[in-house]
């Protein structure tokens, strides 16, 4: 892969002091999980009134009765010259725009002593047209302010929010799980999102160092790049994992699958029994079959105006009809039935569009109208699907771009570069986690708040 | 005349059975080609990789992994033990090298099995490597002598002496050579007296390789070798495939070999094996051990034989041992050619298959030779090499037993499910030949489970 040159020189030496004074933009290198590292490297503050701002405080702080929390130093107020690593805006109880002014305006000098690799994460309830429009307006104006402080923020911290349905109180695993995750640096490259909890389903893990444990998951398209990553973090969070690749890939694949103690599949996923196949392999080798991650695609890239028939239809073949049709296999098998997980991979082009992506983008807003739309069959279950669409990521694919396009690329995010495979592998190992049972359905974007869409 | 030995007891019902749980191994290459400079040592281990990711054996103690090379560098003294440490297995997986010339792989295949059903193992792995390409070249006899008496050397005047024997011929390199070594006769030479001897057609011969990558091609197309065979160095599929060859193509091909007999040369590149590099594995177990981590047993290696033949003096062909192991095991088992659903004869030469083919349908080779009382019998075209055989997918030496085994094991299971799902419930079988040289040949029996 190439590598951010212009990242490595504005964060050493005598060029970070240049790129400094004339004012360039300077991504910073981002905080990313490592075994036995702090969940936040200082002090949280909680911010907000009300039960909600006093329950999840007790929770970090892990003086919680009911919960065992995480014990982090968690403060109500914010200090002179603290260095504030973290901070959680608990906006649940918002009720009219005006009531956002306290909160946020409480929050504003402490942004400019966030630690570097710091975190902004409001907790808020979801708008929605039954309400009264005060209340609408007050909860929607959260979303519009988060991502306005993500992008103001520097030194590569990040601002994300959790967004509640009414029903779903702030103790809900998916709730927890997704604050966790946004704390932590598993969410390095997720930036200006707010994603939903629909449900109070799931269950907090036993250990929150391998969510995954005793689960077993197929990853396809696994041989490299971000099928690779997500391989290897599933394996770290303690799956078992079945990595599925083209014969083609053999090699490369069989290595994936010995480095993550798995075992490799060699298969088309476009094949009619490619369902089956994997169904059969993960049950009779590993006992049962928990997590499906879509992750193989392929692009053909031309303007619609030149497109041809195989370009079209084997991306549609690859990127989405291979998906429908295994997820049919699995939902009508009767064994993909304990909490079962489907991660797809979708993509920015996917909700933005992108030039000459025409095919791409239909196979990856297929995607995303896939998951809205299996979410609910998986529910009985305490089953989920969700999409997780990439940004510009360091891969052997964004390596092969136009130099300067790629550096264009690489600097149109709040976080100014692009992410690496483990971010997006990071997000999906959250997705597919239990405590991720209440979020149904939804994309999460692993963009570093990318400037294209929303 | 060749009397056939008595035949010792079937082995005793009741110990564990030893069944191939599934194989792996890399794309055969032409000799010079993608793998021309990659060691056996490095193709060994790369099968045994994807052997072990396909079927989960990371940090597995195996009861022993058996495999081996022909053409060999010395300092590959423990190629197979080697491989292993390599490897993601358990370093504590034990490991010895076995060479039998190109029955390598196969007898690695009975010797696992067999330490399985007597209850010595749970689990191993049979394989075999070669390389054509990264052959040893040796220092000449006369060198050799001269170093080693050089070594020995204590006086000035003794060291001086002992070079003053070095001639300039002693310079040149020895290169490997896999003649036969008491008739200095290549293994084709040998193959075109015997092809000759039972007249055997150019047709005939062009027809088996036509075959051979008709049904290679066919199995690949098919998605067969997916669960068999792991990419290597940029090579997908078997180099020496061609998918595209035809009997015009293949009958215009000049004769190589037999060419200063007096009938007409038959045996061409086309269809005989050319020098080839790659690498098998096949994974054998006990059904208890295979049942204990969710593998699938596909097929048991009931009973196996090997023969050898007196080529020296001329009284069998160089490649004929087959002949003669084959009916001795048939009649051990208590069955007959009709009783086989998939035969696999090694395709070293396709007037190998032929030659082995012509005999068992001679009464009177049958009667003298092997003693038997009629005809062996008629191999079924449609059962012999199903998925085609070494013309095809070229021939590392000791790599084609464990090629062989690991591809019939998949069919026999495939068939038994077959007919299962058909409301047929009997045993299917599989004959196993494969010659080798010094007048070896070595067979075996699997039956699907």
């Amino acid at each position: 892969m190439g590598g951010d040159t212009y990242l490595d020189l504005v964060n050493s030496g005598f060029t970070a002091k240049v790129a400094k004074q004339l004012g360039l933009p300077r991504p910073a290198r981002l905080r990313r999980y490592r075994a036995g590292a702090p969940l936040v490297d200082g002090p949280v503050l909680v911010l907000g009134e009300g039960g909600d701002a006093d329950t999840l405080a007790q929770f970090l702080s892990g003086t919680s009765p009911e919960h065992k929390g995480w014990d982090l130093d968690v403060r109500r107020h914010a200090g002179e010259g603290t260095r504030f690593a973290a901070v959680v805006l608990a906006l649940t109880d918002v009720a009219h725009p005006r009531d956002l002014a306290e909160p946020l305006l409480t929050l504003a000098p402490v942004l400019r002593t966030l630690a570097p690799g710091g975190r902004v994460v409001t907790v808020s309830r979801a708008p929605s047209p039954d309400q009264a429009p005060a209340l609408a307006a007050a909860r929607q104006g959260v979303d519009g302010a988060l991502r306005s402080i993500a992008k103001e923020l520097r030194a590569g911290a990040t601002g994300n929010g959790v967004v509640l349905a009414d029903d779903v109180p702030v103790t809900a695993p998916a709730v927890l799980g997704a604050l966790r995750f946004l704390l932590s640096a598993r969410s390095a490259y997720v930036d200006g999102q707010l994603l939903p909890v629909d449900s109070a389903a799931g269950a907090l893990p036993a250990d929150w160092e391998r969510p995954l444990e005793g689960r077993v998951a197929v990853v396809t398209g696994a041989a490299r790049g971000i099928g690779e990553a997500i391989a290897t973090t599933l394996a770290r969070d303690g799956a078992t994992v079945v990595a599925v690749d083209v014969p083609a890939a053999g090699e490369a694949l069989a290595a994936v699958a010995n480095r993550v103690r798995g075992t490799a599949l060699q298969l088309d996923v476009t094949a009619d029994d490619a369902g089956g196949r994997i169904l059969e392999h993960a049950l009779g080798r590993h006992g049962r079959l928990d997590v499906m991650v879509h992750n193989a695609g392929i692009t053909r890239d031309k303007l619609l105006a030149n497109m041809t028939p195989d370009r079209w239809e084997s991306v549609i073949a690859v990127n989405i009809a291979a998906q429908l049709r295994i997820n049919e296999a699995l939902l009508t098998s009767g064994d993909f039935t304990d909490a079962p997980r489907i991660v797809s991979l979708a993509s920015t082009s996917g909700i933005a569009g992108n030039r000459g992506q025409s095919n791409y983008a239909a196979s990856k807003g297929g995607v995303i109208g896939m998951v809205q739309a299996t979410a609910p069959l998986l529910a009985a279950f305490g089953g989920t699907a969700n999409a997780v669409a990439p940004g510009f990521i360091e891969t052997e694919m964004t390596a092969r771009m136009p130099a300067v396009t790629r550096q264009v690329a690489r600097r149109l995010s709040s976080l100014q570069q692009g992410g690496l495979p483990v971010d997006v592998a990071e997000a999906v190992a959250f997705l597919a986690s239990p405590q991720a049972g209440g979020v149904v359905g939804q994309v999460l974007r692993v963009c570093g708040q990318s400037m294209v869409g929303r | 005349m060749a009397a056939t030995p008595s035949s010792p007891p079937a082995p005793t019902t009741g110990a564990p059975r030893a069944v191939v749980v599934g194989g792996n191994r890399i794309p055969f290459a032409r000799a010079g080609g993608p793998y021309a400079r990659v060691s056996n040592l490095d193709m060994l281990t790369a099968a045994l990789d994807g052997l072990v990711a396909r079927f989960g054996l990371q940090d597995e103690v195996l009861g022993e992994v058996v495999a081996g090379a022909v053409l060999k560098h010395s300092r590959d003294f423990n190629l197979t033990r080697e491989a292993v440490l390599g490897s993601p297995l358990s370093a504590r997986t034990p490991a010895y090298d076995l060479q039998q010339a190109c029955a390598t792989g196969l007898e690695a295949v009975v010797s696992i099995a067999n330490k399985i059903r007597l209850g010595q193992v749970e689990s191993g792995v049979a394989g075999g490597v070669d390389s054509a390409s990264d052959v040893p070249i040796a220092v000449s006899e006369g060198l050799r002598r001269t170093l080693l008496t050089l070594s020995r050397a204590r006086t000035v005047p003794q060291r001086l002496k002992a070079a003053a024997a070095l001639r300039p011929g002693d310079l040149k390199p020895a290169t490997p050579r896999t003649d036969e070594p008491r008739t200095g006769l290549s293994m084709g030479e040998h193959q075109a007296f015997t092809t000759a001897q039972w007249g055997i057609s150019r047709q005939a011969q062009d027809e088996i390789a036509f075959a051979s990558h008709q049904r290679l091609a066919a199995a690949y197309e098919a998605g067969f070798f997916d669960d068999l065979v792991t990419p290597y160095r940029g090579l997908v599929r078997d180099q020496n495939l061609r998918a595209d060859t035809s009997l015009e193509k293949l009958g215009k091909l000049k004769p190589v070999f037999g060419t200063r007999l007096d009938t007409p040369a038959t045996m061409t590149a086309g269809n005989s094996t050319p020098l080839t590099d790659g690498a098998s594995t096949v994974l054998l177990a006990s059904e208890g051990w295979a049942q204990a981590r969710g593998l699938t047993p596909l097929a048991a290696v009931v009973d196996a034989e090997t023969a050898a033949v007196d080529f020296v003096h001329g009284e069998d062909g160089l490649l004929m041992a087959p002949v003669y192991a084959v009916p001795r095991l048939l009649a051990r088992q208590g069955l007959g050619l009709g009783d086989l659903d998939y035969v696999e004869i090694h395709e070293a030469f396709a007037s190998t298959v032929l030659t082995t083919l012509a005999a068992w349908e001679d009464k009177e080779f049958c009667l003298s030779r092997l003693g038997l009382d009629d005809a062996l019998g008629t191999v079924d075209r449609e059962r012999l090499n199903v998925h085609g055989s070494s013309l095809a997918a070229g021939h590392p030496f000791a790599a084609t037993g464990g090629r062989i085994v690991a591809s019939v094991a998949k069919t026999l299971h495939r068939r038994r499910a077959e007919l299962l799902a058909a409301g047929e419930d009997r045993p299917v079988r599989a004959l196993v030949s494969v010659c080798a040289a010094g007048g070896l040949g070595v067979a075996a029996i699997l039956e699907a489970v």
